[in-house]
């Protein structure tokens, strides 16, 4: 571990000087440079291989740096980004509707809640364009519309079309064509690739992160790999939740690792609950599964207006479809005449949890709201039934036409609403929930996306850095691949500048053998303790502690005692969680051990830094503070500051440093979507 | 509900591997098969006893990582549905399940159920991309406008996830649908035509070397593929490899 | 250029199979052209038959076609069996269960065993008739200008009249069969030709298919009734 300061000091985020509009272009044409000659010579991790990854490790092998690529997938392509649906962001103003950089920017900092950095925000939005070229470049197929061009959709929280999209799976997609980029450069040699590999430690010399050691979770090979640079992009942490929208796999621990050696943990409270998602239905429900946000541009949310009628709904005694228009309470219309439907998530969903509270909530366990198609299905039906010239077409036509254009457009998302539920939601309302979904928070970086730790970065979901403390639909592709393709690649060069006669970084330091000493004791204590209980059950757990205290609304009470409950909880692992089989085999078991653990340590500081953060902002409320009609109350006298954590050997008794937020181009307001 | 699983276990590559037999009870129907696999898991971690290795992630249908052959079919008896997205509620109580890997010279198994697909990452590696870096100053997204029907089609191919149902279920355990359909993609755009007969050939060369079998038109893979991804594909490559060795390009 | 090239990669196996097989179909509308005579030939004694007979082995053109079907029968028949091999190859471990049926046609997955089938039947079938016609001692026939032609006509004639030949309803048989077989081979080997070399439409590919099962159906079935009808009406 580095040398830490153990009180409280100002981070500089090294944001460059000149106005908001000027600062990325100054910025690059004043940064250090490593001519092509030296770049041959300079080695460069990536870890992980989503959108962030992926781009990353392609464009640095394009620039001529030796890329080594790790994921624990079986291939790059599997990375979670891939589940990603409804779109992605850029200011292209391609329907001509106002939209601009500015717009992007002001409307991204806004829906952030007034907790992001200016700085950033502005260059993600200037560069949103740039990723739509180079992905369509690729041979990306976002849909079009007949004249050929590209088409957009609208997402929460803005008043403007702007999102690209390939039917349900633009996610899939992006991914495919950052996959294929990695896939040219390993081709070519300048990338190589570990696939089921685990970053087990970063490890540190000289204060410079320069290397990781890694496991073959095929082998159990535990492998040493050095490096001038180590860029981390290995996405977020929801699974802290244990149910959540993310893949089973998916973890903090390369992030936690980094953490616990230098690099600072920055919001780790800011969460991101996506409203629409499939109800949890039961004990042994291993994840949930999102409908993604573009359902919101088409259908209407709502629950009964009278307690009668939930009472009925849940004994089974009358349909969804019998309950009338006036006795619905489309309560996001209701709330937000403005937005509506399409008001932020963050707002969309405590607004579901307000009414399941009250005791609307439309399934057994009270825990879901209607998500209804009918009046887009007739609305579009009409629409379809005037282009092709129906004249007077029945009910039953209109609806049939309707369907059809809602299938071309949801499809996929409808067929597996049915495969998961065996309901058929053309014909009837949607169940839904809110659901762990992003987390905004992560490893703080500075304007060239570098952690505490020099040489070690984070790009993605994993670094904390674009979306304040709530991200809007369809930004979180597009800060994964602007951070990959076109602002590290840069950024990483003016680090690198250093080390051009560094030479290959030696894995034969004392470092380089500590941390691998670390990582295989910690392995063999897994194996070795006899315990009785399986991981899931001890993170099933953790997700139940986190959901219940440091979900949708949270307290201070609550937190402090969920800070103890993790600590007994992590007690209660290390000494009674078993590990079956053996180091030097494929052994999932082994692999989810540790990446639990690294949960529940970060289970504890997101408890303490949302019992820090004593305000409600984005995707954390406090239930102490918010307005007489619910609305999340803002403190900007004494939070408009990213809280950054740097790690002591006990996760609640991590160090608080702030770096102060400096809004020069937008005035703080409170958020309103009325 | 109640059944009988018959699972293929595995240590390793270099072990023969034999089926065994699990019983398995208090099942519901809403759970998803591997939430079922799960179950298992739990029990016999709890018995002390090595539990059935097999991969997955995003348990949502998209990330292709998850790959049994229930039941002699590739992902389970329903069409266009992932492992993950099968219910329980697909089988009857009492049913007795067979759980195979994905079987391929090409696809060895790793433990149980796990195989390794990476033969399908050295496919792409060989072609399966547009040769442009990110350089920030491509054209425009909208200076060729790319006809909706094209875009559609190749947004067709592009939806393969890349989980090998299609050689797991093909008698010949061959790739054609897999190779196809990222031919198909890039072929259908304008952005992919430079390289378009290039890219054919090394595709399939590549496929070739990793031992996949041949095509033999039987369809099965169009049938089981999670995705629904067309045998018009496979008939793009058959011209497209076709025109490129006609006219040596 | 492609590194294995064109006789070595797996498309150009099936290239060569889809063109040999596609070229053998259009024989088989010959060879059907041609027994189709046998409907009428008893009327003139076979005079006509024989001298279509004679033509089929002698005129020059007609001798280079049939050595392309010859080619083309081998190396289909090589060609099918370097495939199976190598498909075997693919996967070296069974599935413990295995559904076939419910994800493709019967005969597309017994390719190999019909054209075997096939095979047996077209040996038989050449000993019987081409070894006969070529190298066998059959009686003669004078045609109406003079010339002597080789009497194929009574050969074939005897062949299937269970009056002559003691075998002839076993002959009738395995006929049929060899028939059935091929039926079965062509209702996938057909359109599977096309979707081979990659002709494929959604505006036509319906129309193959269909053309593929008329195909399929109707040759067999009509040298199955010329047979039948041979055995039948001499008896």
């Amino acid at each position: 571990m580095t040398d830490m300061p153990k009180h409280s000091v100002s981070l500089d985020a090294k944001t460059p000087e000149g106005p908001l509009a000027d600062k990325w272009k100054n910025h690059k044409n004043s940064i250090r440079l490593v001519n092509p000659a030296n770049k041959r010579l300079i080695d460069v991790i990536v870890v992980g291989t989503g959108l962030a990854g992926s781009s990353a490790a392609a464009s640095l092998a394009e620039m001529g740096y030796n890329v080594k690529a790790f994921c624990f997938q079986d291939s790059p392509r599997r990375a979670h980004s891939i589940a990603a649906q409804g779109g992605i962001n850029a200011a292209k103003n391609y329907q001509n509707d106002g939209d601009s950089v500015h717009r992007l920017f002001y409307d991204t900092i806004k829906g952030g809640d007034y907790r992001s950095r200016e700085s950033n925000v502005y260059r993600l939005a200037e560069v949103s364009a740039n990723i739509i070229d180079q992905c369509v470049s690729q041979g990306v197929p976002f849909a079009r519309d007949y004249g050929g061009l590209l088409d957009n959709r609208s997402f929460g929280g803005v008043q403007v079309s702007r999102t690209f999209y390939a039917k349900g799976q633009t996610g899939q997609q992006l991914l495919l064509g950052a996959y294929s980029a990695l896939s040219r450069q390993v081709s070519k040699g300048k990338v190589t690739m570990y696939s089921r590999h685990e970053m087990m430690d970063v490890v540190v010399v000289d204060g410079k992160a320069r290397g990781i050691i890694a496991r073959n979770l095929v082998t159990g090979e535990i492998e040493r790999h050095g490096a001038h640079a180590v860029v981390l992009c290995s996405g977020g942490y929801g699974n802290v939740f244990f149910l959540s929208t993310n893949a089973m796999g998916s973890n903090v621990s390369a992030a936690w690792k980094a953490h616990r050696r230098g690099a600072y943990m920055a919001n780790p409270c800011y969460t991101q609950i996506h409203p629409t998602c499939i109800p949890v239905s039961g004990h042994y429900q291993s994840k949930l599964t999102l409908m993604s946000e573009s359902l919101r541009n088409d259908g209407r949310i709502w629950v009964p207006k009278e307690k009668s009628d939930v009472e009925a709904l849940r004994n089974g005694s009358i349909r969804p479809t019998d309950i009338p228009e006036e006795r619905r309470d489309y309560y996001l219309e209701r709330r937000y005449p403005a937005f509506g439907n399409l008001v932020p998530r963050d707002v969309a969903s405590r607004a579901a949890k307000e009414r399941c509270d009250a005791g609307f909530g439309v399934n057994e366990a009270g825990e879901a709201v209607f998500l209804d198609y009918a009046s887009a299905i007739e609305r579009y039906g009409k629409t379809e039934a005037n282009v092709k010239g129906i004249e007077n077409p029945s009910a039953e036509k209109i609806r049939e036409l309707g369907e059809e254009v809602v299938k071309a457009k949801y499809g996929n998302l409808f067929q597996m609403y049915e495969q998961i539920t065996a309901d058929n939601p053309y014909k009837t309302p949607m169940r839904i929930y809110p659901a762990v979904h992003y987390t905004m928070g992560g490893l703080w970086v500075d304007y060239n996306l570098q952690t505490t730790v020099p040489g070690l970065y984070a790009c993605g979901e994993a670094n904390f850095s674009d979306h304040g403390a709530n991200r809007l639909g369809a930004s979180a592709l597009m800060q994964g691949l602007a951070d990959g393709y076109f602002v590290l690649p840069y950024t990483v060069g003016d680090y690198l500048a250093d080390d051009i006669r560094t030479g290959a970084i030696s894995t034969d330091s004392p470092e380089f053998e500590a941390a691998e000493k670390g990582v295989t004791d910690r392995i063999q204590h897994l194996l070795g303790n006899n315990g009785k209980t399986p991981v899931d059950d001890f993170h099933r757990r953790l997700g139940r502690i986190m959901w219940n205290e440091c979900g949708m609304s949270r307290n201070e009470k609550g937190l402090t005692q969920a800070i103890a409950d993790i600590q007994a909880l992590r007690a209660e692992f290390e000494r009674d969680v078993r590990v079956p089989g053996r180091a030097d085999q494929f052994n999932p078991e082994l692999d989810k051990a540790g990446r639990v653990a690294d949960l529940i340590d970060l289970g504890e500081l997101m408890c303490k830094d949302a019992l820090e953060r004593k305000e409600s902002c984005g995707g954390h409320f406090r239930e102490e503070y918010q307005t007489p009609e619910g609305e999340a109350l803002r403190d900007d006298e004494g939070h408009t500051h990213v809280s950054a954590w740097a790690f002591t050997g006990v996760p609640s008794e991590a160090v608080h440093h702030k770096e102060e937020l400096n809004f020069e181009n937008v005035e703080l307001k409170t958020r309103s979507y009325k | 509900m109640d059944f009988t699983l018959k699972i293929w276990r595995q240590d390793g590559p270099q072990d023969e591997g034999r089926m065994e037999t699990y019983p398995i009870s208090d099942i519901t129907g809403d759970m998803s098969f591997l939430e079922m696999m799960d179950v298992l898991n739990d029990k016999i971690i709890r018995d002390g006893q090595d539990p059935v290795a097999f991969d997955h992630d995003c348990r949502e249908g998209i990330c292709g990582m998850c790959s049994m052959f229930i039941n002699g079919e590739a992902h389970g008896p329903n069409r266009k549905t992932t492992t993950c997205q099968l219910h329980m509620r697909s089988f009857k109580d009492g049913d007795t399940i067979y759980i195979e890997p994905w079987r391929a010279a090409a696809f060895p198994v790793v433990k149980d159920l796990a195989v390794d697909r990476s033969a399908f990452d050295r496919i792409i590696q060989s072609g399966g991309y547009v040769s442009v870096n990110s350089s920030g100053n491509p054209l425009d997204a909208n200076a060729i406008p790319v006809p909706k029907d094209d875009a559609d089609e190749a947004f067709n191919a592009a939806t393969c996830i890349g989980c090998g149902a299609c050689v797991a279920t093909c008698k010949n355990a061959s790739a054609m649908l897999f190779v196809s359909a990222k031919v198909s993609q890039l072929a259908l755009l304008p952005q992919g035509q430079p390289e378009r007969m290039n890219r054919v050939q090394r595709m399939v060369d590549q496929m070739d070397k990793e031992g996949f079998g041949n095509c033999t038109n039987t369809g099965a893979c169009e049938v089981e593929c999670p995705k629904g991804i067309s045998l018009d594909n496979i008939a793009r490559m058959n011209r497209d490899y076709l025109k490129s060795q006609v006219t040596g390009e | 250029m492609a590194q294995t090239g064109i006789l070595k990669s797996s498309l150009a196996k099936k290239y060569a199979m889809a063109a040999t097989g596609l070229f053998l179909c259009l024989f088989l509308v010959g060879h059907l052209a041609g027994n189709l005579q046998l409907f009428t030939a008893g009327a003139d004694g076979g005079r006509q038959f024989n001298e279509y007979a004679k033509f089929m082995t002698t005129f020059p053109a007609v001798k280079i076609l049939s050595y392309l079907t010859y080619f083309a029968v081998l190396f289909h028949l090589a060609d099918g069996i370097v495939l199976s091999i190598q498909n075997r190859k693919a996967r070296p471990v069974r599935y413990a269960m295995e559904r076939p049926s419910t994800n493709a046609g019967w005969s597309s997955r017994n390719m190999m065993v019909l054209g075997t089938i096939v095979l047996v039947f077209l040996v038989t079938h050449m000993q019987n008739f081409w070894w006969q016609m070529h190298f066998g001692e059959i009686p003669m026939q004078k045609l109406d200008d003079g010339t002597m032609v080789k009497d194929l006509y009574s050969v074939v004639i005897a062949f299937f009249n269970p009056e002559l030949n003691s075998f002839a309803l076993l002959a009738l048989g395995l006929y049929l069969l060899g028939q059935f077989a091929l039926g079965f081979h062509l209702w996938h080997g057909f359109s599977s030709g096309f979707q081979s070399v990659g002709v494929r439409h959604p505006r036509y590919s319906a129309i193959i298919g269909l053309a593929g099962k008329a195909f399929s159906v109707v040759v067999p079935l009509l040298f199955s009734a010329i047979v039948v009808f041979m055995y039948f009406t001499q008896a």
